[in-house]
């Protein structure tokens, strides 16, 4: 017994230390996990409230070029309308049959805090569940795709950015073919992500537009992701290709966040047929 | 009493420079400097360790709380808080009667130099080994351990000169 109690007087500091790395440890390990990642993360209300009175204070120096952006999106989406636009004579009924057919809606969000230099990197934005946000919704702007929502707080989101080693996201070739492979991240360069998996007999130029594939319930179909950099040549055991993205990921601040609204729907007809 | 006071604020500038400035710098791409630890650098030596080593797992937590980085600045920062004596130890030839009057000020540069920047190599080689989480790119932890050391080491020494009265 006295012996037991000299050992504990003797290592005492070796054994605080070795607790607190031991839960610095667990800390470490549940962050990378998606879905336990609940402890430490910059979407609770303390963070939160300073990442947003951060963001509020230098949201000024970028005014002029939010502008910008929002004008040009504006003008994007005013020629998608102008072309759906149906002329109809005044005395018939026009019915919008396509309404019935609304897979997602979107709603607009302002990142608060964004890493892009690390090789885990998480976006923080400023809506949370009192405002309807869950996890697994996509986070995209105007010019292609940010990440997906991982935890949430009451009032703040932490998404998971595609500049994470954990991210795997349904991509395709835009055209008339669908080839499709998974879009991830070698955390080299934050301009260039990886598509992998996509079949040999794909017709891949420099230049071509890669897009989301709406294979997951996540992100709608068709959003764009960025353009092709380099196309892996010869017989290489992995088909890889780099992807140069739209986006300018150190350069975030308005994003939309996309609801799936048949997502309950499918996963619950995926999860009865696996039983 | 004051002593505590500057101690108290010395972790709170330290941990808001950080979090608000040194976190978004990513000069060349990626390298941010680490300054936070200039905290264990600075606290004075106390037989008493608890208290020390409570308060620097503090830090790093507050930092990873920030940086959405789970422990990882927590783990690296009490790891060195943990061997700070052993290295006082080695490089100063200090023993435990000597720490109430240990100066990090009054060493000559030498000494001071190599202390830290031990130190630093140590925290930010852990922590770019733990953020990478593979042995797939150890270049890349090299390369960024190597890089950022220098980038901190050169901010703390010119901070130092700065801030410390001349005599």
């Amino acid at each position: 017994m006295q012996q037991i109690i000299y050992f504990f007087q003797k290592f005492k500091y070796f054994l605080f230390f070795l607790f607190l790395e031991f839960i610095a440890l667990t800390l470490i390990f549940n962050n990378l996990n998606f879905h336990k990642s609940k402890f430490i993360n910059s979407a609770n209300a303390i963070t939160g409230g300073f990442y947003t009175k951060l963001a509020n204070t230098s949201e000024y120096l970028h005014l002029k070029e939010d502008n910008q952006h929002l004008s040009e999106e504006n003008k994007h989406l005013k020629n998608l309308l102008e072309q759906h636009k149906i002329v109809s004579s005044k005395d018939s009924i026009a019915i919008d049959s396509t309404l019935f057919f609304q897979k997602s809606v979107y709603s607009q969000a302002k990142i608060i805090n964004n890493n892009y230099s690390k090789p885990f990197n998480f976006l923080t934005i400023n809506k949370g569940k009192n405002q309807g946000v869950d996890k697994e919704m996509a986070i995209v702007n105007h010019k292609g795709i940010i990440g997906i929502t991982e935890s949430t707080s009451n009032n703040y989101t932490r998404v998971q950015s595609i500049l994470n080693l954990n991210s795997e996201i349904n991509a395709r070739l835009k055209g008339k073919t669908s080839y499709y492979g998974t879009l991830k991240w070698d955390s080299k360069d934050y301009n260039i992500v990886q598509l992998h998996d996509i079949p040999r007999q794909a017709p891949l130029k420099i230049g071509d537009t890669i897009e989301t594939g709406g294979k997951s319930t996540i992100f709608p179909e068709g959003i764009p992701i960025g353009s092709i950099l380099k196309i892996n040549q010869g017989n290489t055991a992995e088909n890889k290709v780099d992807i140069q993205l739209f986006n300018d990921m150190s350069n975030l601040r308005y994003v939309y966040v996309v609801k799936n609204l048949d997502k309950i729907e499918i996963k619950s007809l995926e999860n009865g047929t696996n039983e | 009493m004051n002593k505590r006071i500057n101690q108290i604020l010395l972790f709170f500038f330290l941990f808001l420079l950080q979090v608000l400035l040194l976190n978004n710098i990513n000069f060349l791409g990626n390298i941010n400097p680490y300054l936070y630890i200039a905290f264990i650098f600075l606290f004075p030596l106390n037989e008493n360790r608890f208290t020390f080593l409570f308060i620097s797992f503090l830090l790093g937590l507050f930092i990873d709380f920030f940086s959405d980085s789970g422990g990882i600045h927590a783990f690296s920062t009490l790891f060195i808080a943990y061997f700070r004596l052993s290295f006082v130890r080695i490089y100063f030839r200090k023993n435990p009667a000597d720490y109430p009057f240990f100066n990090l000020h009054q060493e000559s540069f030498g000494k001071v130099f190599i202390y830290v920047s031990t130190l630093t190599v140590i925290h930010h080689l852990i922590y770019f080994s733990f953020a990478n989480f593979s042995f797939h790119n150890i270049s890349m932890v090299l390369i960024n351990t190597l890089n950022t050391s220098v980038f901190t080491l050169i901010l703390y020494f010119l901070a130092t000169s700065v801030f410390t009265k001349s005599e």
